[in-house]
Protein backbone atom coordinates (compact mmCIF):
# COMPACT_ATOMS: atom_id res chain seq x y z
CA UNK A 1 0.00 0.00 0.00
CA UNK A 2 1.55 3.30 -0.97
CA UNK A 3 2.50 5.52 1.93
CA UNK A 4 -0.05 8.25 2.38
CA UNK A 5 1.62 11.43 1.33
CA UNK A 6 1.40 13.83 4.16
CA UNK A 7 3.62 16.85 4.29
CA UNK A 8 2.70 17.60 7.87
CA UNK A 9 3.88 15.82 10.97
CA UNK A 10 1.11 15.06 13.43
CA UNK A 11 1.84 18.06 15.66
CA UNK A 12 1.98 20.29 12.62
CA UNK A 13 -1.35 18.84 11.53
CA UNK A 14 -2.88 19.74 14.87
CA UNK A 15 -1.46 23.24 14.72
CA UNK A 16 -2.65 23.59 11.16
CA UNK A 17 -6.16 22.54 12.09
CA UNK A 18 -6.14 25.10 14.87
CA UNK A 19 -4.95 27.63 12.34
CA UNK A 20 -7.87 26.69 10.13
CA UNK A 21 -10.21 27.53 13.01
CA UNK A 22 -12.28 30.63 13.51
CA UNK A 23 -10.79 34.06 13.03
CA UNK A 24 -9.99 35.73 16.35
CA UNK A 25 -10.54 39.45 16.75
CA UNK A 26 -8.52 41.51 19.22
CA UNK A 27 -10.09 44.86 20.07
CA UNK A 28 -12.08 46.75 22.63
CA UNK A 29 -15.56 45.61 23.49
CA UNK A 30 -17.10 48.17 21.19
CA UNK A 31 -17.44 49.22 17.57
CA UNK A 32 -14.49 51.42 16.67
CA UNK A 33 -12.47 50.28 13.69
CA UNK A 34 -13.26 46.62 14.24
CA UNK A 35 -16.98 46.88 13.58
CA UNK A 36 -16.62 46.79 9.79
CA UNK A 37 -14.66 43.55 10.18
CA UNK A 38 -17.42 42.02 12.31
CA UNK A 39 -19.99 43.06 9.70
CA UNK A 40 -18.05 41.54 6.83
CA UNK A 41 -17.33 38.26 8.57
CA UNK A 42 -20.95 38.02 9.64
CA UNK A 43 -22.23 38.80 6.13
CA UNK A 44 -19.93 36.09 4.77
CA UNK A 45 -21.37 33.67 7.32
CA UNK A 46 -18.04 33.24 9.07
CA UNK A 47 -18.10 32.55 12.78
CA UNK A 48 -15.46 34.36 14.77
CA UNK A 49 -14.26 34.71 18.34
CA UNK A 50 -13.25 37.86 20.13
CA UNK A 51 -10.73 38.83 22.76
CA UNK A 52 -11.61 42.16 24.33
CA UNK A 53 -8.91 44.55 25.48
CA UNK A 54 -9.75 45.73 28.94
CA UNK A 55 -6.44 46.43 30.63
CA UNK A 56 -3.17 48.06 29.72
CA UNK A 57 -1.41 44.82 30.66
CA UNK A 58 -3.23 42.88 27.96
CA UNK A 59 -2.18 45.46 25.38
CA UNK A 60 1.44 45.47 26.57
CA UNK A 61 1.56 41.69 26.40
CA UNK A 62 0.38 41.80 22.81
CA UNK A 63 3.13 44.33 22.09
CA UNK A 64 5.79 42.29 23.83
CA UNK A 65 4.74 39.13 22.01
CA UNK A 66 5.23 40.99 18.74
CA UNK A 67 1.63 40.41 17.79
CA UNK A 68 0.94 43.96 16.63
CA UNK A 69 2.96 44.93 13.58
CA UNK A 70 2.47 48.66 14.08
CA UNK A 71 1.64 48.50 17.79
CA UNK A 72 -2.01 48.96 16.97
CA UNK A 73 -5.34 47.20 17.03
CA UNK A 74 -7.51 45.98 15.29
CA UNK A 75 -5.66 42.72 15.02
CA UNK A 76 -7.23 39.61 13.54
CA UNK A 77 -5.70 36.16 13.72
CA UNK A 78 -6.83 34.51 10.53
CA UNK A 79 -5.40 31.67 8.44
CA UNK A 80 -2.14 31.64 10.37
CA UNK A 81 -1.60 35.38 10.04
CA UNK A 82 -1.82 38.08 12.67
CA UNK A 83 -3.34 40.74 10.45
CA UNK A 84 -3.43 44.40 11.33
CA UNK A 85 -4.70 47.47 9.46
CA UNK A 86 -8.43 47.42 9.03
CA UNK A 87 -8.47 47.90 5.29
CA UNK A 88 -6.02 45.07 4.74
CA UNK A 89 -8.07 42.76 6.93
CA UNK A 90 -11.30 43.66 5.13
CA UNK A 91 -9.69 43.22 1.70
CA UNK A 92 -8.47 39.75 2.66
CA UNK A 93 -11.84 38.64 4.00
CA UNK A 94 -13.65 40.07 0.98
CA UNK A 95 -11.38 38.33 -1.51
CA UNK A 96 -11.41 35.05 0.38
CA UNK A 97 -15.18 34.92 0.61
CA UNK A 98 -16.11 36.02 -2.88
CA UNK A 99 -17.20 39.50 -1.86
CA UNK A 100 -14.68 41.42 -3.99
CA UNK A 101 -16.23 41.22 -7.44
CA UNK A 102 -15.16 39.21 -10.43
CA UNK A 103 -12.37 41.19 -12.03
CA UNK A 104 -10.13 44.23 -11.76
CA UNK A 105 -12.79 46.74 -12.78
CA UNK A 106 -15.38 45.42 -10.34
CA UNK A 107 -12.70 45.56 -7.66
CA UNK A 108 -12.00 49.16 -8.64
CA UNK A 109 -15.65 50.10 -8.21
CA UNK A 110 -15.87 48.26 -4.91
CA UNK A 111 -12.71 49.97 -3.69
CA UNK A 112 -14.06 53.40 -4.59
CA UNK A 113 -17.39 52.77 -2.93
CA UNK A 114 -15.93 51.39 0.28
CA UNK A 115 -13.54 54.31 0.55
CA UNK A 116 -16.53 56.65 0.36
CA UNK A 117 -18.52 54.84 3.04
CA UNK A 118 -15.40 54.57 5.13
CA UNK A 119 -14.90 58.35 4.98
CA UNK A 120 -18.51 58.84 6.08
CA UNK A 121 -18.27 56.33 8.92
CA UNK A 122 -15.03 57.90 10.13
CA UNK A 123 -16.97 61.07 10.92
CA UNK A 124 -19.24 59.04 13.16
CA UNK A 125 -16.57 56.81 14.61
CA UNK A 126 -14.93 59.73 16.39
CA UNK A 127 -18.13 61.56 17.29
CA UNK A 128 -18.23 60.41 20.90
CA UNK A 129 -14.77 61.83 21.57
CA UNK A 130 -15.94 65.39 21.04
CA UNK A 131 -17.28 67.93 23.52
CA UNK A 132 -21.02 68.66 23.34
CA UNK A 133 -20.47 71.83 21.26
CA UNK A 134 -18.15 69.99 18.88
CA UNK A 135 -20.64 67.16 18.65
CA UNK A 136 -23.31 69.57 17.50
CA UNK A 137 -21.05 70.78 14.70
CA UNK A 138 -20.03 67.26 13.81
CA UNK A 139 -23.63 66.15 13.64
CA UNK A 140 -24.34 68.91 11.13
CA UNK A 141 -21.31 67.80 9.12
CA UNK A 142 -22.42 64.16 9.17
CA UNK A 143 -25.86 65.19 8.00
CA UNK A 144 -24.46 67.38 5.25
CA UNK A 145 -21.96 64.83 3.99
CA UNK A 146 -24.44 61.99 4.04
CA UNK A 147 -27.18 63.87 2.22
CA UNK A 148 -25.10 65.98 -0.15
CA UNK A 149 -22.00 63.93 -0.91
CA UNK A 150 -22.32 60.23 -0.20
CA UNK A 151 -25.89 59.00 -0.28
CA UNK A 152 -26.73 60.74 -3.58
CA UNK A 153 -23.86 58.81 -5.14
CA UNK A 154 -25.02 55.44 -3.91
CA UNK A 155 -28.62 56.24 -4.79
CA UNK A 156 -27.48 56.95 -8.36
CA UNK A 157 -25.30 53.86 -8.52
CA UNK A 158 -28.30 51.73 -7.63
CA UNK A 159 -30.41 53.59 -10.16
CA UNK A 160 -27.89 53.35 -13.01
CA UNK A 161 -26.66 49.90 -12.23
CA UNK A 162 -30.11 48.43 -12.14
CA UNK A 163 -29.40 45.34 -10.07
CA UNK A 164 -30.02 44.81 -6.39
CA UNK A 165 -26.39 45.43 -5.58
CA UNK A 166 -23.86 48.19 -6.01
CA UNK A 167 -21.49 46.14 -8.15
CA UNK A 168 -22.09 43.11 -10.31
CA UNK A 169 -25.08 40.98 -9.54
CA UNK A 170 -24.25 39.60 -6.15
CA UNK A 171 -23.49 40.86 -2.68
CA UNK A 172 -20.06 42.44 -2.28
CA UNK A 173 -18.04 44.19 0.39
CA UNK A 174 -19.38 47.48 -1.00
CA UNK A 175 -22.97 46.53 -0.14
CA UNK A 176 -22.08 45.35 3.34
CA UNK A 177 -20.16 48.50 4.13
CA UNK A 178 -22.97 50.66 2.74
CA UNK A 179 -25.61 49.03 4.91
CA UNK A 180 -23.35 49.45 7.91
CA UNK A 181 -22.93 53.14 7.07
CA UNK A 182 -26.65 53.69 6.53
CA UNK A 183 -27.58 52.18 9.89
CA UNK A 184 -24.81 54.12 11.60
CA UNK A 185 -25.98 57.44 10.18
CA UNK A 186 -29.61 56.62 10.95
CA UNK A 187 -28.67 56.22 14.60
CA UNK A 188 -27.63 59.86 14.51
CA UNK A 189 -30.19 61.24 12.05
CA UNK A 190 -33.17 58.92 11.87
CA UNK A 191 -34.68 60.50 8.74
CA UNK A 192 -31.48 60.51 6.73
CA UNK A 193 -32.85 58.27 3.98
CA UNK A 194 -36.04 60.25 3.47
CA UNK A 195 -34.92 61.55 0.06
CA UNK A 196 -33.33 58.29 -1.09
CA UNK A 197 -36.01 55.77 -2.04
CA UNK A 198 -33.61 53.33 -3.68
CA UNK A 199 -31.40 53.31 -0.61
CA UNK A 200 -34.48 52.61 1.50
CA UNK A 201 -35.23 49.58 -0.66
CA UNK A 202 -31.58 48.57 -0.57
CA UNK A 203 -31.61 48.77 3.20
CA UNK A 204 -34.68 46.56 3.47
CA UNK A 205 -33.35 44.03 0.99
CA UNK A 206 -29.85 43.75 2.41
CA UNK A 207 -31.07 43.58 5.99
CA UNK A 208 -33.14 40.58 5.00
CA UNK A 209 -30.24 38.57 3.68
CA UNK A 210 -30.07 35.64 6.14
CA UNK A 211 -26.52 36.17 7.41
CA UNK A 212 -27.07 39.90 7.82
CA UNK A 213 -30.50 39.47 9.36
CA UNK A 214 -28.89 37.20 11.93
CA UNK A 215 -26.19 39.75 12.68
CA UNK A 216 -28.84 42.41 13.24
CA UNK A 217 -30.63 40.38 15.86
CA UNK A 218 -30.03 40.82 19.59
CA UNK A 219 -27.39 38.48 20.92
CA UNK A 220 -25.16 38.74 17.85
CA UNK A 221 -21.61 40.03 18.00
CA UNK A 222 -22.66 43.39 16.64
CA UNK A 223 -21.65 46.10 19.08
CA UNK A 224 -23.74 49.04 20.34
CA UNK A 225 -22.75 52.68 19.73
CA UNK A 226 -19.89 53.85 21.96
CA UNK A 227 -20.72 55.02 25.46
CA UNK A 228 -18.75 56.59 28.29
CA UNK A 229 -17.30 53.33 29.58
CA UNK A 230 -15.96 52.52 26.10
CA UNK A 231 -14.08 55.80 26.02
CA UNK A 232 -12.71 55.24 29.52
CA UNK A 233 -11.47 51.74 28.66
CA UNK A 234 -9.77 52.83 25.45
CA UNK A 235 -8.02 55.69 27.23
CA UNK A 236 -6.83 53.40 29.99
CA UNK A 237 -5.49 50.76 27.62
CA UNK A 238 -3.63 53.35 25.56
CA UNK A 239 -2.50 55.41 28.56
CA UNK A 240 -4.30 58.47 27.29
CA UNK A 241 -5.57 61.33 29.42
CA UNK B 1 -25.22 48.78 -19.91
CA UNK B 2 -24.24 52.45 -19.87
CA UNK B 3 -26.97 54.95 -19.20
CA UNK B 4 -28.08 57.31 -21.95
CA UNK B 5 -26.42 60.65 -22.32
CA UNK B 6 -29.31 62.64 -20.90
CA UNK B 7 -29.24 61.87 -17.21
CA UNK B 8 -25.87 62.38 -15.54
CA UNK B 9 -25.56 58.92 -14.06
CA UNK B 10 -22.96 57.88 -11.60
CA UNK B 11 -21.65 55.22 -13.95
CA UNK B 12 -21.10 57.99 -16.43
CA UNK B 13 -19.10 59.77 -13.74
CA UNK B 14 -16.96 56.68 -13.49
CA UNK B 15 -17.00 55.21 -16.99
CA UNK B 16 -17.42 58.32 -19.14
CA UNK B 17 -19.18 57.24 -22.27
CA UNK B 18 -20.39 60.49 -23.75
CA UNK B 19 -18.66 62.49 -26.39
CA UNK B 20 -18.14 65.34 -23.94
CA UNK B 21 -16.50 63.06 -21.42
CA UNK B 22 -14.31 61.34 -23.96
CA UNK B 23 -13.03 64.71 -25.09
CA UNK B 24 -11.97 65.38 -21.51
CA UNK B 25 -10.09 62.14 -21.22
CA UNK B 26 -6.63 61.53 -22.56
CA UNK B 27 -6.44 61.19 -26.32
CA UNK B 28 -3.19 59.30 -26.07
CA UNK B 29 -4.57 56.48 -23.95
CA UNK B 30 -2.21 57.37 -21.14
CA UNK B 31 -3.65 57.72 -17.66
CA UNK B 32 -4.51 61.33 -16.91
CA UNK B 33 -4.05 62.70 -13.43
CA UNK B 34 -6.02 65.70 -12.21
CA UNK B 35 -4.70 67.33 -9.04
CA UNK B 36 -2.86 70.32 -7.69
CA UNK B 37 0.65 70.91 -8.95
CA UNK B 38 2.27 69.30 -5.94
CA UNK B 39 2.59 66.07 -4.01
CA UNK B 40 -0.42 65.69 -1.75
CA UNK B 41 -2.38 62.49 -2.16
CA UNK B 42 -1.51 62.14 -5.82
CA UNK B 43 2.22 61.64 -5.29
CA UNK B 44 1.93 57.94 -4.41
CA UNK B 45 0.06 57.44 -7.67
CA UNK B 46 2.80 59.19 -9.64
CA UNK B 47 5.35 56.95 -7.92
CA UNK B 48 3.47 53.76 -8.68
CA UNK B 49 2.82 54.58 -12.33
CA UNK B 50 6.45 55.59 -12.75
CA UNK B 51 7.68 52.41 -11.07
CA UNK B 52 5.45 50.39 -13.38
CA UNK B 53 6.96 52.22 -16.36
CA UNK B 54 3.60 53.72 -17.30
CA UNK B 55 3.66 57.17 -18.88
CA UNK B 56 0.98 59.55 -17.69
CA UNK B 57 -0.37 63.04 -18.30
CA UNK B 58 -1.29 65.64 -15.75
CA UNK B 59 -3.92 68.35 -15.56
CA UNK B 60 -3.15 70.79 -12.74
CA UNK B 61 -5.86 72.48 -10.71
CA UNK B 62 -4.99 76.13 -10.41
CA UNK B 63 -8.29 77.86 -9.80
CA UNK B 64 -11.45 77.21 -7.84
CA UNK B 65 -13.39 77.60 -11.07
CA UNK B 66 -11.61 74.61 -12.60
CA UNK B 67 -12.48 72.55 -9.55
CA UNK B 68 -16.11 73.61 -9.50
CA UNK B 69 -16.40 72.85 -13.20
CA UNK B 70 -15.09 69.34 -12.62
CA UNK B 71 -17.81 68.87 -10.03
CA UNK B 72 -20.54 70.40 -12.20
CA UNK B 73 -19.57 68.23 -15.13
CA UNK B 74 -19.92 65.19 -12.92
CA UNK B 75 -16.31 64.04 -13.11
CA UNK B 76 -15.71 63.64 -9.38
CA UNK B 77 -17.64 60.82 -7.76
CA UNK B 78 -17.37 62.28 -4.26
CA UNK B 79 -16.51 65.84 -5.32
CA UNK B 80 -12.87 65.19 -4.49
CA UNK B 81 -9.50 64.85 -6.15
CA UNK B 82 -7.27 62.93 -6.84
CA UNK B 83 -8.95 61.99 -10.08
CA UNK B 84 -7.28 59.55 -12.45
CA UNK B 85 -8.78 58.82 -15.82
CA UNK B 86 -7.58 55.37 -16.72
CA UNK B 87 -8.90 52.58 -18.94
CA UNK B 88 -12.17 54.39 -19.57
CA UNK B 89 -12.80 55.00 -15.86
CA UNK B 90 -12.77 58.21 -13.88
CA UNK B 91 -11.26 56.84 -10.70
CA UNK B 92 -11.24 58.65 -7.40
CA UNK B 93 -10.09 57.63 -3.90
CA UNK B 94 -6.36 57.25 -3.76
CA UNK B 95 -6.34 53.73 -2.32
CA UNK B 96 -8.72 52.47 -5.01
CA UNK B 97 -6.59 54.02 -7.75
CA UNK B 98 -3.36 52.59 -6.36
CA UNK B 99 -4.89 49.12 -5.99
CA UNK B 100 -6.09 49.18 -9.57
CA UNK B 101 -2.69 50.20 -10.92
CA UNK B 102 -0.94 47.62 -8.76
CA UNK B 103 -3.33 44.89 -9.84
CA UNK B 104 -3.02 45.79 -13.48
CA UNK B 105 0.76 46.02 -13.55
CA UNK B 106 1.73 42.94 -11.60
CA UNK B 107 2.69 44.86 -8.47
CA UNK B 108 0.16 43.23 -6.16
CA UNK B 109 1.85 39.93 -5.40
CA UNK B 110 0.79 36.45 -6.29
CA UNK B 111 -2.20 35.22 -4.40
CA UNK B 112 -4.38 36.28 -1.52
CA UNK B 113 -1.77 36.13 1.20
CA UNK B 114 0.81 38.20 -0.66
CA UNK B 115 -1.93 40.76 -1.32
CA UNK B 116 -2.75 40.76 2.38
CA UNK B 117 0.86 41.49 3.28
CA UNK B 118 1.12 44.21 0.66
CA UNK B 119 -2.13 45.80 1.84
CA UNK B 120 -0.91 45.77 5.43
CA UNK B 121 2.44 47.29 4.57
CA UNK B 122 0.99 50.06 2.41
CA UNK B 123 -1.48 50.95 5.13
CA UNK B 124 1.45 51.50 7.48
CA UNK B 125 3.38 53.66 5.03
CA UNK B 126 0.16 55.53 4.23
CA UNK B 127 -0.34 56.34 7.91
CA UNK B 128 3.24 57.60 8.12
CA UNK B 129 3.12 59.66 4.93
CA UNK B 130 -0.30 61.03 5.81
CA UNK B 131 1.22 62.67 8.89
CA UNK B 132 3.75 64.44 6.71
CA UNK B 133 1.40 65.46 3.95
CA UNK B 134 -1.03 67.13 6.34
CA UNK B 135 1.74 68.94 8.21
CA UNK B 136 1.92 72.02 5.93
CA UNK B 137 -1.80 72.58 6.47
CA UNK B 138 -1.61 72.76 10.24
CA UNK B 139 -1.01 75.95 12.23
CA UNK B 140 2.65 76.87 12.96
CA UNK B 141 2.62 75.76 16.63
CA UNK B 142 1.14 72.41 15.68
CA UNK B 143 3.78 72.00 12.96
CA UNK B 144 6.60 72.52 15.46
CA UNK B 145 5.07 70.05 17.85
CA UNK B 146 4.11 67.42 15.32
CA UNK B 147 7.28 67.10 13.30
CA UNK B 148 9.31 65.52 16.15
CA UNK B 149 6.36 63.19 16.86
CA UNK B 150 6.35 62.07 13.25
CA UNK B 151 10.09 61.36 13.32
CA UNK B 152 9.61 59.47 16.56
CA UNK B 153 6.86 57.34 15.04
CA UNK B 154 9.01 56.67 11.99
CA UNK B 155 11.91 55.51 14.17
CA UNK B 156 9.95 53.60 16.82
CA UNK B 157 6.89 52.27 15.08
CA UNK B 158 7.16 52.09 11.32
CA UNK B 159 10.77 51.64 10.29
CA UNK B 160 11.39 48.90 12.88
CA UNK B 161 8.42 47.00 11.45
CA UNK B 162 9.77 47.19 7.89
CA UNK B 163 13.34 46.45 8.97
CA UNK B 164 12.05 43.33 10.68
CA UNK B 165 9.90 42.41 7.68
CA UNK B 166 12.93 42.59 5.39
CA UNK B 167 15.00 40.58 7.84
CA UNK B 168 12.41 37.84 8.23
CA UNK B 169 11.55 37.67 4.57
CA UNK B 170 15.18 37.50 3.55
CA UNK B 171 14.68 38.72 0.01
CA UNK B 172 15.37 42.03 -1.63
CA UNK B 173 11.69 42.88 -1.48
CA UNK B 174 9.06 43.14 1.22
CA UNK B 175 6.76 40.53 -0.30
CA UNK B 176 7.45 37.67 -2.66
CA UNK B 177 10.52 37.85 -4.82
CA UNK B 178 9.77 40.79 -7.05
CA UNK B 179 8.98 44.47 -6.74
CA UNK B 180 5.50 45.20 -5.44
CA UNK B 181 3.41 48.22 -4.52
CA UNK B 182 4.61 47.78 -0.94
CA UNK B 183 8.24 48.36 -1.92
CA UNK B 184 7.47 51.44 -4.00
CA UNK B 185 5.37 52.92 -1.21
CA UNK B 186 8.05 52.22 1.38
CA UNK B 187 10.75 53.89 -0.69
CA UNK B 188 8.52 56.91 -1.13
CA UNK B 189 7.97 57.04 2.64
CA UNK B 190 11.66 56.66 3.43
CA UNK B 191 12.64 59.52 1.14
CA UNK B 192 9.84 61.68 2.50
CA UNK B 193 10.94 61.20 6.10
CA UNK B 194 14.61 61.67 5.18
CA UNK B 195 13.76 65.06 3.75
CA UNK B 196 12.69 66.02 7.27
CA UNK B 197 15.38 64.08 9.15
CA UNK B 198 18.31 62.95 7.00
CA UNK B 199 19.73 60.49 9.56
CA UNK B 200 16.46 58.69 10.21
CA UNK B 201 17.71 55.40 8.72
CA UNK B 202 20.90 55.34 10.78
CA UNK B 203 19.76 52.37 12.86
CA UNK B 204 18.15 50.44 10.04
CA UNK B 205 20.83 48.81 7.90
CA UNK B 206 18.43 46.66 5.92
CA UNK B 207 16.30 49.66 5.06
CA UNK B 208 19.44 51.49 3.92
CA UNK B 209 20.25 48.61 1.61
CA UNK B 210 16.65 48.48 0.47
CA UNK B 211 16.65 52.18 -0.30
CA UNK B 212 19.77 51.90 -2.44
CA UNK B 213 18.57 48.83 -4.29
CA UNK B 214 15.06 50.03 -5.06
CA UNK B 215 16.26 53.52 -6.00
CA UNK B 216 18.51 51.91 -8.59
CA UNK B 217 15.77 50.02 -10.36
CA UNK B 218 15.63 51.62 -13.82
CA UNK B 219 12.07 52.98 -13.78
CA UNK B 220 12.48 54.32 -10.27
CA UNK B 221 15.93 55.74 -10.94
CA UNK B 222 14.41 57.63 -13.85
CA UNK B 223 11.61 59.00 -11.67
CA UNK B 224 14.18 60.21 -9.14
CA UNK B 225 16.04 62.25 -11.71
CA UNK B 226 15.42 65.95 -12.28
CA UNK B 227 12.86 66.64 -14.98
CA UNK B 228 10.61 63.74 -14.00
CA UNK B 229 7.02 64.19 -12.91
CA UNK B 230 7.97 63.76 -9.28
CA UNK B 231 6.88 66.82 -7.35
CA UNK B 232 8.93 68.86 -4.87
CA UNK B 233 8.05 69.33 -1.22
CA UNK B 234 5.06 71.58 -0.62
CA UNK B 235 5.80 75.27 -0.13
CA UNK B 236 3.64 78.15 1.10
CA UNK B 237 2.44 78.88 -2.41
CA UNK B 238 1.21 75.30 -2.81
CA UNK B 239 -0.61 75.41 0.50
CA UNK B 240 -2.24 78.71 -0.39
CA UNK B 241 -3.35 77.38 -3.79
CA UNK B 242 -4.93 74.26 -2.29
CA UNK B 243 -6.75 76.21 0.41
CA UNK B 244 -8.04 78.71 -2.13
CA UNK B 245 -9.29 76.02 -4.49
CA UNK B 246 -10.95 73.95 -1.78
CA UNK B 247 -12.05 77.08 0.12
CA UNK B 248 -10.86 75.67 3.41
CA UNK B 249 -9.55 77.48 6.47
Amino acid sequence: MPKVCCCLSSSQAIRSSLMAGKPKLYYFNGRGRMESVRWLLAAAGIEFVEEFLETREQYEKLLQDGALLFQQVPMVEIDGMKMVQTRAILGYIAAKHNLYGKNLKERALIDMYVEGTRDLMDLIRVHHKFSPEEQEKNLALINERATARYFPVYEKVLKDHGTEFLVGNQLTWADVQLIEAILMVEEKVSTILSKFPLLQDFKTRICNIPTIKKFLQPGSQRKPPPDESYVVTANRVFNRK
Amino acid sequence: MLQGTHTPGVLRKVFGGTHRNLKRGSMSGKPKLTYFNGRGRMESIRWLLAAAGVEFEEDFLETREQYLKLIQDGHLLFDQVPLVEIDGMKMVQTKAILSYIAGKHNLYGKGLKERAFIDTYVEGTTDLMQMILTLPFSPPEAKKKNLPLIIEKAKNRYFPAYEKALKQHGQGFLVGNQLSWADVHLLEAILMVEEKEPTVLSEFPLLQGFKTRISNMPTIKKFLQPGSQRKPQPDDKYVATVMKILKEG
